[in-house]
């Protein structure tokens, strides 16, 4: 992996790449980090999904500095870090807790890391100043902690990590706190303050629909090993294995049976004509529900779709869209899901009424099978 | 907002009645909880009190009286009884501060298990006799007692130390009494440190001396000025302690009412040192609570 983009030289005074080798951290015996390899490059905003326990906080703390691993090393550029004690890595955190100090106002708790590094009264209130105005709370640097609500708290919890212009800026579920609408607005308003600082930014979440908006990319963690570092695009539409596949958006997966000519086949179906890979390795398809559609009386050319029968198990209907399972073959079910428009209520269906669903051979993904992951 | 535009008045709509007798019978019955604990105060506190107060202003001859309150401005004797009683308490204040504080700051960083069998340490004297553990002092520290015998074997110096009987032994034995009633506040406060707040710190540059004074000991405050408060209060009527270890040379308030008691069966003067020592205990409440806005110290908000 190159350590820097075309766009971004390593030089960027605003952004440091993070290169993380053979990072490895134990609670006796059990690995909450593996030898984990990732380069965050400067000034990308680089999000680590997982499930809670997957090692994903543990990561991040590493970064910052507040565990101290069993072995491995983390570079900001080109130097080590590993050894360095929290408060002399400069590096930009927001807690998920916020972590503001009560016993301050909004200013004294921005203006904290200005005061520690000696940056004189007058400049430091500018500075300040101009934190709040980028998070859009001019005027209330007055304000005791206790009297903010959630949203503002975040904000300023925001202020206080970048007003020191540290080159990393680490977040750990910034936004768990917030109710859905704010947290959605929040997601748009991170990406657009990263936009405006530049700073190379690791993002920590469980949610994979804020990993998805949010990320340039996404690195997905889980049992303290990475299982797929790539664009949200790319992880969402060629999962690299099951664990990923299953944990980000919705998926029906499905054992593939290989004949002698190397062709993959789902009963009777023919997916593929070789696997995505060689080897000796069992095949799975990953199935979306949203990327399948309800065949109803069009004609589908099978070199361009493949097409399942059954019978509809279930139907839901969930407002922007609706959901269903239908029984194909003996024993499997395929999860799918289209729009409640006009036009496609025609396809509101009951339990029993057999059903046509094709799914557009570029959307086919093949995952090798295997091991719980 | 008017019931014009909330559609019809209440009383209208059915069972509103009921609902509200059963309401106000539901709150009389909670009221009718506290009736136990109210008569106790009555009986126990406002009655006696009172009565002190009462006897406080009367003469020996059973008339109206200022006397006793103009015999301790006069005398000094008085005076000096309640500098030593501020000064006692004030010093063993400052002493349980000083072991209190590092001993509740190890408590609250270690994970809570281990926590509670360390608490047990500071809890078990507290369950112990209070007249057991002053006596226990005096045989430690006596003139012939295991601490003199142990520092003069090893050498620290060479003729006992008169460690009791004086202000030096009385210190010694409300610090240890004290103690646990500073330390359990001043934990619970510091149990509500969350780890983040270090962790912010940290993160924003502090060193851990600097996040020490500018985050954590800020955030611990409340709990110390209550445990502190609690015990110099609890100091300034203490009895027991100063009545064995000062040997007769820590003249305290509480002291000095027995004395008058028992010598002059004087009710009115051991009234009126018993009204001045109580005003006086309310005067520095009051004035801790301007200062330091207690009642967000003692509601235990941050």
């Amino acid at each position: 992996m190159a350590s820097n983009t075309e766009t971004q030289p390593s030089q960027d005074p605003t952004a440091l790449p993070i290169r993380i080798q053979g990072l490895t951290k134990k609670y006796g015996k059990f690995y909450a980090l593996d030898s984990v390899d990732l380069e965050v490059r400067s000034g990308e905003f680089l999000t680590l999904l997982g499930p809670s326990g997957s090692g994903k906080t543990t990561l991040l703390m590493a970064i910052a500095g507040f565990n101290r691993p069993d072995a491995g090393s983390i570079r900001f550029g080109d130097e080590e870090m590993i050894l360095t004690p929290p408060h002399r890595r400069n590096v930009g955190m927001v807690f998920q807790s916020y972590a503001l100090f009560p016993h301050m106002t909004v200013a004294q708790n921005v203006g904290f890391p200005l005061k520690l590094r000696g940056v004189g009264a007058e400049e430091s209130a500018e500075r300040v100043n101009a934190a709040l105005a980028t998070v859009q709370l001019s005027g209330l640097g007055d304000r005791g902690i206790e009297q903010l609500s959630g949203g503002q708290r975040q904000r300023v919890a925001l202020a206080r990590a970048f007003v020191f212009r540290p080159r990393i800026l680490l977040m750990d579920e910034p936004l768990s706190a917030l109710d859905k609408k704010l947290r959605e607005q929040m997601q748009i308003e991170l990406k657009h303050l990263h936009e405006q600082l530049g700073v190379t930014t690791v993002y920590v979440t469980h949610d994979q629909r804020e990993a998805l908006t949010m990320s340039d990319r996404i690195a997905v963690i889980n049992d303290g090993r990475l299982a797929q570092v790539d664009s949200p695009h790319n992880i969402y539409n060629s999962p690299a294995n099951a664990f990923v596949a299953d944990f980000i958006g919705e998926s029906t997966m499905l054992p593939l049976r290989r004949d002698e000519g190397g062709k993959l086949w789902l009963q009777d179906l023919l997916i593929a004509d070789q696997p995505p890979a060689a080897g000796d390795n069992d095949w799975s398809l990953v199935i979306r529900p949203e990327r399948l559609f309800v065949i109803g009386d069009r004609q589908v050319d099978a070199d361009q779709a493949v097409v399942f029968s059954g019978e509809v198990r279930e139907f839901v209907f969930q407002g922007d869209t609706a959901y269903a399972l239908a029984a194909i073959g003996d024993s499997q079910q395929l999860a799918f899901r289209f729009g409640t428009d006009a036009s496609s209520s025609e396809h509101f269906m009951r339990p029993g009424d057999p059903v046509a669903l094709g799914l557009n051979r570029r959307d086919v993904i093949i995952i090798p099978r295997g091991g719980e992951t | 907002m008017s019931s014009a535009e909330h559609g019809e008045p209440v009383d209208s709509l059915p069972n509103a009645t009921q609902l509200r007798v059963q309401g106000l019978r539901e709150q009389r019955l909670l009221l009718s909880l506290a009736t136990p604990a109210l008569l106790a105060v009555i009986a126990i506190i406002v009655i006696p009190v009172g009565w002190l107060f009462y006897l406080s202003f009367i003469g020996n001859d059973g008339q109206f009286t200022l006397e006793h309150y103009r015999k301790m401005i006069e005398y000094k004797s008085y005076a000096r009884v309640f500098v030593t009683t501020f000064q006692v308490s004030f010093l063993t204040t400052l002493l349980c501060i000083l072991i209190g504080y590092p001993l509740a700051y190890f408590l609250a960083i270690l994970p809570q298990r281990i926590a509670g069998f360390f608490m047990l340490a500071v809890l078990l004297p507290f369950w112990t006799s209070l007249l057991v553990r002053t006596y226990a002092w005096l045989v430690l520290l006596q003139k012939n007692g295991i601490l003199n015998d142990f520092a003069i074997s090893a050498g620290l110096w060479e003729t006992p130390i008169k460690l009791v009987h004086n202000m030096t032994g009385t210190l010694i034995g409300m610090a240890h009494i004290m103690l646990p009633f500073l330390v359990l506040p001043l934990y619970g406060s510091m149990r509500k440190i969350e780890r983040d707040m270090m962790h912010a710190a940290a993160n924003l540059g502090a060193t851990p001396i600097q996040a020490f004074w500018k985050v954590y000991f800020p955030l611990s405050l409340s709990g110390m000025v209550a445990g502190s408060l609690i015990v110099f209060v609890l100091c300034l009527g203490f009895y027991v302690t100063p009545a064995v270890l000062g040997g007769g040379r820590v003249v305290m308030v509480a002291t000095q009412i027995t004395a008058i008691l028992e010598n002059q069966f004087n009710w009115g003067a051991a009234s009126a040192l018993g009204v001045v020592l109580l005003v006086a205990t309310l005067v520095i409440l009051y004035a801790a609570s301007k200062l330091l806005k207690l009642d967000t110290v003692m509601f235990g908000k941050h």
